[in-house]
């Protein structure tokens, strides 16, 4: 029996360990919820002010559950403003993130495919990029606001330029690192240089600038969260807002939750394409 | 006297000093030389003498700092489809297989052909290198030293290069992959007929395969001073070519030059009146050149 238990694949035995670690912490979460108290008697005073209400507290894991079953089981129903799915809010947010990434991604590719070929833009703009980089997204707000007018395409404009920064250096690094014998393969080959960068650079340069993509990509997820708390209306950021607004803690760890596994899904699709993109020498 | 088919005419690559106030480096200098169509030269001489450097402006990819390449009449400007080049390192594209590397060459060189003519073309040298049955699909990271040069080598051949540049091609491989890559070269050599400009360390390799082998002194300052013509018959074979009478002549005149002369000549200036190196040929009866000196030469530096 004891052999069988050590021939278990490594795979297996981690799995077996991360339900172990979940079901412990889950066990210690709802033990750790103090139980409700009984208010006891009440004067006539404390129950007009509401003293009878249940206080808002920690909610319990299977609370959670429940709600996440609830709203899982409806993603999209919408009740007007302040009541929408999850799968909307989701939507909103997914839709605003992707939209101002590949605006990003439309700019900083070929704009740093021009950094990285050429050292003397490299030299002229790296001080500004250098100035604008470290940034915080959300200082921009105000100004977005301000200039843009609307305050959903300033969350979109927050999304951005945040994520331009890691694409735009990582594309300048790898193609500015593309070894110098793959250009000379193409020069014998007579390349012009749009071939020379179709054919032997971009795909040369393409895990690195993958890279850039999928930090980009967690950033702007990152970033989401803050701004829709800060723009409003609809969104996931706003949906963890409202909530806590609501005093709906229940629902404000099960927004927690879903952001970390939408999050977690943005990474894995690009982890896959740059592992499809990836080569060794 | 009509032009060789490929003529370097008074070479030099020098290199400004830091600071430009002392005088330049001069890696080599008045390199000048003939190369007749269909023919097989070698050249050899240590590192830093800038063999290299000559090849690559050769290939176009480099530039001299003095004097001209002439090949077919016309002066060599940058790269092109008719100056193929083999690179040391093999300079495969790592993200294409063996096969789609061949073919990214035919497509350069016949841009309008159909798919299914390059892939023919592709195939037939792929083959002619030993490369089928399923290797050809594989990238190069998974393929030996010696097969990826064997991609190279199709890559080269496949777009017909009227000139072929072989930048020390077997140095990173054992003897044994040496030795049939070796033979698959030639055996493509003598089929095509194309002119081969190959640098090389390896003296034996330079007698197997060369014509001609080009002896180049020390740098800085180096230029090649002696041709020497290899004067054995075709096909050789591996084990004949040593019975040869002409092969311990011509491999201890290597050895020696390589050993000592190429140090006491470096600097020196050519004494032949154009410029060209001196012409060393044995023959029988010939060997005045080898007389009071062992047979063998071991390079020791």
């Amino acid at each position: 029996m004891a052999s069988t238990a050590i021939t278990l694949s490594l795979r297996m035995r981690s799995i077996i360990l991360s339900i172990a670690i979940l079901a412990v912490a889950l066990f210690a979460w709802e033990l750790a919820i103090p139980p409700e108290q009984d208010a006891g008697e009440l004067t006539e005073y404390e129950l007009l002010t509401g003293g009878g209400a249940p206080k808002a507290g920690i909610p319990p894991p299977s609370e959670v559950l429940t709600k996440a079953w609830e709203q899982l089981s409806d993603p999209f129903y919408d009740a007007g403003p302040n009541d929408k799915g999850i799968g909307i809010q989701i939507g909103y947010s997914l839709y605003r993130v992707l939209t101002g990434y590949f605006l990003a991604a439309a700019i900083a590719i070929p704009l740093g495919f021009l950094i990285g070929m050429s050292p003397l833009m490299y030299r002229a703009l790296d001080p500004y990029i250098q100035i604008l980089k470290p940034i915080s997204p959300l200082a921009w707000m105000p100004l977005a606001l301000f200039v843009i007018g609307d305050s959903q395409a300033s969350a979109i404009f927050v999304i951005f330029i945040c994520s331009i920064w890691p694409m735009l250096i990582n594309t300048a690094f790898g193609v500015a690192n593309v070894r110098k014998d793959w250009i000379n393969v193409a020069r014998t080959h007579e390349l012009g240089s749009l071939k020379t960068a179709f054919l032997v650079i971009l795909p040369a340069a393409a895990p690195t600038i993958l890279t850039g993509m999928r930090i980009s990509i967690g950033i702007a997820w990152l970033v989401i969260v803050a701004a829709e708390m800060l723009v409003g209306g609809t969104g996931i950021g706003y949906y963890v807002w409202n909530e806590w607004n609501n005093l709906d803690l229940t629902s404000v760890i099960f927004s927690i939750l879903m952001i970390g596994i939408v999050g977690m899904l943005l990474d894995a699709i690009f982890g896959a394409v740059q592992r499809s993109l990836q080569y060794s020498e | 006297m009509p032009k060789p088919f490929l003529s370097i005419e008074g070479l030099a690559k020098r290199f400004p000093s830091p600071g430009n106030t002392a005088e330049p480096l001069t890696v080599f200098e008045n390199v000048s030389l003939g190369i007749e169509k269909g023919e097989f030269v070698c050249i050899i001489g240590h590192s830093g003498c800038g063999k290299s450097t000559i090849m690559n402006v050769l290939a176009g990819l480099d530039e001299a700092t003095e004097g001209a390449v002439i090949m077919n009449g016309k002066e060599v400007r940058g790269p092109s489809l008719d100056r193929g080049v083999v690179f040391q390192n093999y300079s495969l594209l790592p993200w294409l297989s063996a096969l789609k590397n061949v073919t990214f060459a035919v497509k350069a060189r016949h841009k309008d052909w159909p798919r299914d003519k390059v892939m023919a073309h592709s195939y037939k040298y792929l083959e002619m290198v030993g490369l089928s049955g399923g290797a050809e699909l594989r990238k190069p990271s998974q393929l030996s030293g010696g097969m990826r040069q064997r991609v190279s080598i199709a890559r080269a051949f496949a777009i017909h290069p009227e000139l072929l540049l072989l930048d020390e091609p077997f140095g990173a491989l054992d003897a044994l992959t040496r030795g049939t890559i070796q033979d698959e070269l030639l055996k493509i050599w003598r089929g095509t007929g194309q002119t081969v400009f190959m640098i090389t360390h390896d003296v034996d390799e330079a007698i197997y395969l060369a014509d001609r082998i080009l002896l180049m002194t020390n740098g800085p300052q180096a230029r090649v001073a002696e041709s020497v013509e290899v004067g054995i018959p075709r096909p050789r074979s591996r084990d004949e070519i040593v019975e040869h009478p002409n092969y311990y002549k011509v491999r201890n005149h290597l050895v020696h030059f390589l050993a000592r002369r190429s140090k006491e000549l470096a600097g020196s200036a050519n004494t032949t009146p154009n410029g060209q190196p001196e012409t060393v040929r044995f023959g029988e009866g010939i060997d005045e050149e080898q007389s009071g000196r062992p047979p063998l030469y071991a390079i020791n530096q």
